[in-house]
């Protein structure tokens, strides 16, 4: 872990997210998110979980499927900062939830140079453009 | 049924521009065309298939069926991104083995270059795409989604970005003899890390070009074949696959070329160890990095040495690989790149490659795509191509 000796300006401190494309199946993900929650899909006939969450499961393709709050905390699989041709810096990442599916988020509000793959993390809500929550992850 | 023998690669033709402010998407196609029937010595009569993709303009084959004046009984516009030309040669040759066409023209062109786009810009499919809700917010763009395929495999392997950049490198070295190439200096490893940070760990001389032009291929009946005056390349196995999140058991440390691949050397009847030339899919040098290891050259994880020390320089390493200077340094119209891979191993095949590049004696080539995006979702075709 990288020493900073002044407080770090977080990398996408001022970037603000486009809102999220909704569609009548995942209109449920997103009044979750209102609430502080995140949903992940499980599947009544086979048990997986799986991500993003779809009206099928994608493992057994039964429809008896269920969107479930995730504990919210995870690990980093891997990520990138991109640093040119925007605005503003930010970092893709995709994220191992604790349950054990891996979802495609933004790293926010750490220390530049401080990230590393399979460091902890847990999710906080961030308003888009529009006002809709999508989850991002910040360290632990 | 087995796609080997069953048809032959007669035209190829690569567009000279790379820059077309002045021509339209659909110009560009046919030009491409015109270039491909006078390369195999055809007319536009003798056509009676059309394949093309979603760079095609308009309604895709409706428009460009009309736009050149071709009457054709079979058409097919599968998209699987830039693999899709690898994917349509494969489909053509089984359209012909099936008697549905003789003489099947792909096409492809686009103008990403003078309509300004880059890959770091994020790309929307709109809210229908099943994945845009959970994925449009967070900004993957192109070069970003590479970037994270790159940061995993050096987590996993230890492979640096030094040996990523004698992947360039070695595509530089090509490039020089080309006269088309939007790129022609030879660089070094050093000048590669030293181009700014795009994504990380991914470096500007990591990118492919963003260029304007196009490309176009006509596959035919083994008679026809034989009664043209061009040499014989024979397609001899092929494959394809489509990889994405599986789910959520997200694993970026392979491409679908580790599914595309053993099916076309199944197919072929040979193994990677008898392959002299690959086109190998370059949007950025990861990219070839993953699909050489998937597509067994090396052992998975060991892509960084192989690629290291100049291994895949035409005349010096074991693996010459897009020796036209590929979308590093050369070419990648539409910011698709399958049907430039093929248009040079039909080069090195037929020997047409330029001398300084030329492998000698290349009989057995293969041209391998992945279109989409390796950090997501993507497509990928691999092709077996041999001399006969």
């Amino acid at each position: 872990m990288s020493i900073e000796t002044r407080t770090p300006k977080p990398v996408d401190a001022e970037r603000k997210l486009p809102a999220p494309l909704v569609n009548p199946e995942n209109q449920a993900f997103f009044d979750a998110t209102a609430r502080g929650t995140l949903l992940v899909g499980t599947c009544h006939a086979c048990g997986e979980l799986h991500y993003y969450p779809r009206a099928l499961c994608p493992y057994c393709f039964s429809d008896r499927t269920e969107w479930i709050a995730a504990k919210g905390t995870g690990t980093i699989y891997s990520y990138s900062t991109l640093h040119r041709g925007v605005p503003v810096p930010y970092t893709i990442a995709y994220v191992t939830l604790d349950e054990g599916i891996t979802m495609m988020t933004n790293l926010v509000d750490f220390a530049p140079g401080s990230l590393r793959i399979g460091q902890s993390v847990r999710v906080l809500f961030r308003e888009t453009e529009g006002g809709i929550k999508v989850p991002v992850f910040t360290p632990v | 049924m087995s796609l080997n023998g069953k048809a032959y690669i007669v035209g190829a033709y690569e567009h000279p521009t790379r820059k077309a402010p002045d021509k339209s998407v659909a110009q560009l196609h046919a030009e491409s065309a015109r270039g491909a029937m006078l390369d195999a010595g055809l007319t536009k009569n003798d056509i009676d298939g059309y394949f093309c993709a979603g760079d095609a303009p308009g309604l895709g084959p409706f428009s460009m069926v009309d736009y050149m004046g071709l009457k054709v009984r079979h058409v097919d516009s599968t998209d699987t991104g830039g693999s899709s030309y690898l994917i349509h040669v494969a489909h053509a040759a089984a359209a012909i083995a099936a008697g549905k066409c003789n003489v099947a023209l792909i096409t492809l062109a686009g103008r990403p270059r003078s309509e300004g786009s880059s890959g770091t810009q994020a790309r929307n499919y709109g809210a229908a795409a099943p994945d845009a809700g959970f994925e449009f917010s967070y900004g993957l763009a192109t070069a970003n989604g590479y970037g994270m395929v790159a940061m995993r495999h050096m987590h996993e392997y230890g492979t640096t970005s030094e040996q990523l950049a004698w992947i360039k490198v070695a595509a530089s070295h090509h490039a020089q003899h080309n006269p088309h190439a939007m790129l022609r200096d030879v660089v070094t490893v050093e000048e590669v890390l030293a181009s700014p940070l795009i994504a990380d760990p991914l470096h500007r001389l990591d990118c492919c070009v963003v260029s304007d032009g196009g490309g176009a291929l006509i596959v035919a009946r083994p008679e026809i074949a034989r009664s043209l005056k061009r040499p014989l390349v024979k397609i001899r196995g092929a494959g394809e696959a489509v990889k994405g999140q599986m789910g959520g058991k997200v694993d970026l440390t392979y491409s679908g070329a580790a599914w595309s691949g053993p099916a076309a050397f199944a197919e072929a009847g040979v193994t990677p160890a008898d392959i002299q030339y690959a086109s190998i899919y370059d949007s950025f040098t990861i990219t070839v990095l993953m699909q050489i290891e998937d597509l067994g050259f090396c052992k998975k994880g060991e892509g960084g040495k192989f690629v290291a020390d100049g291994n895949l320089i035409s005349g010096q390493g074991k693996l010459p690989f897009n020796t036209d200077g590929g979308g590093l340094c050369n070419n990648h119209p539409a910011n698709r790149g399958g049907m430039t891979k093929v248009i040079e191993a039909v080069r090195q095949l037929r020997g047409e490659a330029h001398p300084k590049v030329q492998v000698p004696n290349c009989r057995l080539a293969l041209a391998q795509g992945t279109g989409g995006q390796l950090g997501s979702r993507h497509g990928s075709a691999t092709l077996i191509m041999e001399r006969e």
